[in-house]
């Protein structure tokens, strides 16, 4: 009696509105979730419930990985990939960060540009790889360019934000300072935004990732985005599974050495107080 | 009494501002008309949306007026310039610098050698009770000690007037009364004509030589009233009744006002 209620304490505990709860405990429930996932693919497959055709196993997954790692193809689709991927987000943050800056601080060039901007954000990129193989060919550029399209104007969008965030006091205190508007811009503004604008590096480059299968799509002999459209014509749904997981595991990495280097870049940015 | 000489240092020459709000022409400020004495530290009360903020960013050079002119040492202002320190309430300090970087900020436009330059944030550093502090980040700091870098950062430029706006609203009462005193301090050892800008009647009388209380609707000067309590002034002054006197005094000035605006606001 007293165990069941104390049971039923210590778990309306950990339901309290807005309440910290044990760090080991949420580390552990992170890992919850994805453990009782793979649980229940286990058992629907080891127990025949659905045909490998649809659902691969676990185990099958596993070997198509080793298969790939072993014979090299791994490695040299994970690098071209990542390559693609790196290039196309650098060239649309170059270009993405000072629009967005002067969007964000020029009423002029946000009037200019904004309305632009939003409808094209709208527009489906895979619609457009027929007129990009038209413009770059069916290489490396055309793939850059897919990724180019489907991360700059949502970046610059997000960056124009990130820089009216910024308390607009520190303008003026750096006015009443005597600071000339480049000056500002360049040593108040942009320093204040970046916090924000670092996360948005780490968003967008998380929607970098999600579109390399789309870039891949058409015209390509390799990348991890290629392995997969090609697994279909063979209904290789194992190359598929692992493909997609592969993807994402890859996407998690860089999310996770943006949020590092960030709490080392921004360190003054942490509340001590 | 004072320790302000007769010399005029700023003076507002019927400044007004109007704001379009809905395509109509909104009249903020009618037409003041103030000077402030070299060392005078005035400050300006009134119900919220009365427009001392935005007088104040007038002055600053922050905000154009729409009609008269604002001049220091009779000289027209155009802008915002190093002759004016300016405290936010919301501190604005630049929070990717330490707090010695932050006061060292303001010296970047000044004609000192480095040397100097280190002996005047040093210096300050101390002003402001900070010693100790120096390699501290602003998100480190409480918010006192936040606005206390403030306060070095936008004198250690040596303007000839400091414009306070609400500096110590965001405080709580012990850390305020505590930044009340500090300023008084500053003020008395370094000579600046202040104009504070706040809601806090107790504030306004315990700081100023003089409150200026503005009319709302449009901002209007209502009341100038000269404080002739002695200095320096010590926390307890607020307890004599000459202090009770001008807060009557400037409480139901600032009642009326608010029943004035209240009116207007009915359907």
């Amino acid at each position: 009696m007293t165990s069941a209620t104390s049971l039923y304490t210590r778990l309306a505990r950990l339901f309290r509105l807005r309440k910290d709860i044990h760090p080991t405990l949420f580390t552990l429930s992170g890992l919850f979730v994805p453990l009782v996932l793979l649980a229940a693919w286990w058992g629907a497959t080891a127990f025949g419930l659905v045909k490998p055709l649809f659902l691969p196993s676990p185990g099958d997954v596993i070997a198509e990985g080793w298969r790939q790692l072993t014979e090299g193809i791994l490695f040299t689709d994970a690098k071209i990939s990542t390559y693609r991927i790196l290039i196309g987000w650098l060239v649309a943050t170059v270009v993405a960060v000072p629009v967005g800056v002067l969007m964000g601080n020029f009423r002029i060039i946000e009037g200019a540009l904004e309305p632009l901007i939003s409808t094209i954000r709208y527009m489906p990129v895979v619609a457009l790889i027929p007129l990009s193989i038209l413009w770059a060919g069916i290489g490396d550029l055309q793939k850059v360019l897919i990724l180019f399209l489907g991360t700059f104007f949502q970046q610059a969008l997000m960056i124009m934000d990130n820089v009216k965030n910024i308390d607009a006091n520190l303008i003026r205190a750096g006015q009443t300072l005597g600071f000339s508007n480049q000056e500002i811009l360049r040593r108040i503004i942009l320093p204040a935004a970046m916090p924000g604008i670092w996360d948005t590096f780490r968003i967008t480059i998380g929607w970098t990732w999600t579109y390399l299968v789309v870039a891949e799509l058409v015209a390509a002999s390799d990348g991890l985005g290629r392995r997969i459209m090609d697994a279909q014509r063979y209904l290789a749904t194992d190359t598929i599974l692992f493909g997609t997981l592969l993807i994402g595991l890859l996407g998690l990495i860089t999310d996770y050495c943006f949020k590092k280097t960030g709490q080392v870049l921004f360190r003054w940015n942490k509340a001590g107080r | 009494m004072t320790r302000s000489s007769s010399e005029p240092m700023l003076v507002l020459d019927g400044v007004g501002k109007n704001f379009l709000v809905d395509k109509k022409s909104i009249v903020a400020i009618d037409s003041i008309d103030l000077t402030l004495r070299k060392n005078e530290f005035v400050s300006v009360v009134g119900t919220s949306g009365c427009g001392k903020s935005t007088l104040l960013n007038i002055v600053g050079g922050l905000e154009e007026a729409t009609s008269g002119e604002v001049r220091i040492n009779g000289v027209p202002v155009t802008g915002p310039g190093r002759d004016r320190g300016f405290v936010f309430q919301s501190y604005s300090l630049f929070e990717w610098m330490t707090v010695e970087g932050n006061i060292r900020f303001a010296l970047e436009k000044s004609n000192h050698t480095k040397a100097e330059k280190s002996e005047l944030v040093a210096h300050f550093v101390k002003v402001v009770g900070l010693a100790g502090f120096e390699k501290a980040f602003p998100r480190q700091l409480s918010g006192g000690m936040r606005q206390r870098v403030a306060i070095a950062r936008a004198l250690v430029y040596k303007p000839s007037i400091l414009l306070m706006d609400e500096p110590f609203g965001a405080l709580d009462a012990q850390t305020r009364g505590m930044m009340q005193e500090l300023l008084l301090q500053v003020w008395e050892d370094h000579k600046v004509t202040v104009m504070f800008v706040t809601h806090d009647v107790d504030e306004a009388i315990f700081l100023a030589d003089r409150v200026i209380v503005l009319a709302s609707r449009p901002g209007r000067l209502k009341r100038d009233i000269q404080i002739d309590l002695p200095r320096p002034r010590a926390f307890d002054i607020v307890t004599r009744p000459e202090f009770a006197e001008y807060k009557r005094q400037i409480l139901s000035d600032i009642r009326e006002e608010t029943l004035k605006v209240m009116a207007m606001e009915q359907p």
